[in-house]
């Protein structure tokens, strides 16, 4: 029993020791990271039923509080160019070319997100809005930009997460 | 003798007060069938902006380029004027006719490299960089003697083949956003883009003074800055592309009065 206890206290410590020791490593990447040096490579996802990616892209789960930056950066194709989103209330002049993202979370899985933000023109082609993770069958793309994802897979996950809180 | 000085009071009052509108036109002018020119869109500040002479700042180089036009430069000895005499004269209407067909060069030109043509093969002289201000200053000079004249753009003949050429750019998505640009100023003009109204994009001011740039600006300058906004590599400016372009979205704002310059954010 207490060998039990023991290894147990044990294991919690090198647990908490592990995750402080990984501490650094998993700080939030900043912003935009993926648009400047070397290309990531792109992750392969699976489409099931035509209309979601059930998978996340990343190991690490979406995190909302980033998610929330990654949506609202004002230089790298934010969703408030063209919608509205009622939760973002700070933001001011939100675009009106597209439809409100109000209730978006109750309306939405995170699967069914996931492929409208990987790829949208996969379920409307003639969409205008961006595909946010894809590097193939586009024209002309700017040479710093050639194999360069708009989002990178941690922020597909990352923006989901904060999408899905819009209820 | 009271009533008629307070007469002649209110008079000179109005006089002095009332804004110097050289244009001051009414806005149907600025809309022609289903084409509004980007005056339409404009809030009333920037608008008032362009319509007072004395405050346009695209009168800066309207009046640098009076100057250039009397300049002498070259191993000719000419200046534009040598040859063409009075700008106001005949130079009036040659802005609605270009870009256009040139069978010279077997392609199209615009004022600009029109301007640079007969700079070199007749005075001698050397062409100015396309977005330099003396050429900014000339063609918005040149533009300006055509100011309330209909834009009216031959794409006949020869000049069709460049017509579709330009056609198919703008109906083209582009770069990493993966945008044409008929999806904005065909289909949404009018509509809000964050805080911007989108214009249909035409170029019946151009050269234009561009208030984020705080500089006259070409057409060239204007594609190259949609293009890069779409993460879409741009092509030079003067390019045979971009004169496809330009010919096609002048001839979308036929009829349209020529402005220059005008006043855009």
């Amino acid at each position: 029993m207490h060998a039990v206890f023991f290894s147990l206290v044990v294991g919690l410590a090198a647990g908490v020791a592990a995750a402080q020791a990984q501490a650094p490593a998993t700080a939030p990447t900043p912003l935009q990271a993926h648009l400047t040096g070397p290309i990531p490579p792109l992750v392969k996802y699976e489409i099931v039923g035509n209309t979601t990616i059930p998978q996340p892209l990343t190991e690490r789960p979406g995190d909302p509080v980033r998610g929330r930056r990654v949506v609202t950066d004002a230089s790298n194709s934010t969703c408030l160019i063209c919608h509205e989103v009622p939760t973002l209330e700070e933001f001011p002049n939100q675009g009106k070319i597209a439809p409100s993202l109000e209730g978006l979370g109750s309306r939405y899985t995170a699967a069914e997100l996931r492929l409208r933000l990987v790829n949208p023109k996969l379920l409307v082609p003639d969409t205008m809005m961006p595909a946010y993770y894809r590097t193939e069958a586009l024209t002309r793309v700017q040479r710093q930009y050639v194999g360069r994802t708009i989002y990178s897979a941690q922020d597909i996950e990352d923006a989901i997460a904060f999408l899905m809180t819009i209820r | 003798m009271k009533a008629l000085l307070a007469l002649l009071a209110l008079v000179l009052a109005t006089a002095v007060t009332a804004p110097a509108h050289a244009q001051g036109w009414p806005l149907e002018r600025y809309t022609v069938e289903d084409r509004n020119s980007g005056y339409f869109y404009l809030g009333r500040q920037t608008r008032l902006l362009q319509d007072d002479d004395f405050q346009n700042p695209g009168m800066f180089a309207v009046d640098q380029g009076a100057a250039l036009w009397r300049r002498v430069d070259g191993t000719q000895g000419r200046s534009c004027q040598t040859c063409h005499q009075n700008a106001a004269d005949v130079m009036k209407g040659v802005a609605t006719r270009y870009p256009a067909y040139d069978a010279k060069s077997g392609g199209i030109i615009n004022l600009e490299l029109l301007i640079n043509r007969e700079r070199v093969e007749k005075m001698g002289a050397a062409p100015f960089a396309y977005e330099s201000p003396e050429l900014l200053a000339l063609t918005a000079y040149v533009s300006h003697q055509s100011r309330g004249m209909a834009k009216n753009i031959d794409i006949s003949g020869p000049a069709a083949p460049f017509f579709e050429q330009g056609k198919e750019f703008w109906n083209t998505r582009r770069g990493q956003i993966d945008i044409s640009c008929a999806m904005c100023h065909d289909d949404r003009a009018g509509m809000l883009l964050r805080g911007d109204v989108i214009s249909q994009g035409q170029t019946n001011g151009h050269p234009m003074y561009r208030l984020i740039w705080q500089s006259i600006s070409s057409t060239h300058r204007m594609f190259e800055w949609c293009n890069t906004s779409m993460r879409a590599e741009p092509y030079p400016l003067g390019s045979p592309e971009y004169l496809a372009l330009e010919l096609y979205v002048a001839w979308r704002g036929r009829g349209l009065p020529v402005e220059t310059p005008s006043v855009r954010k």
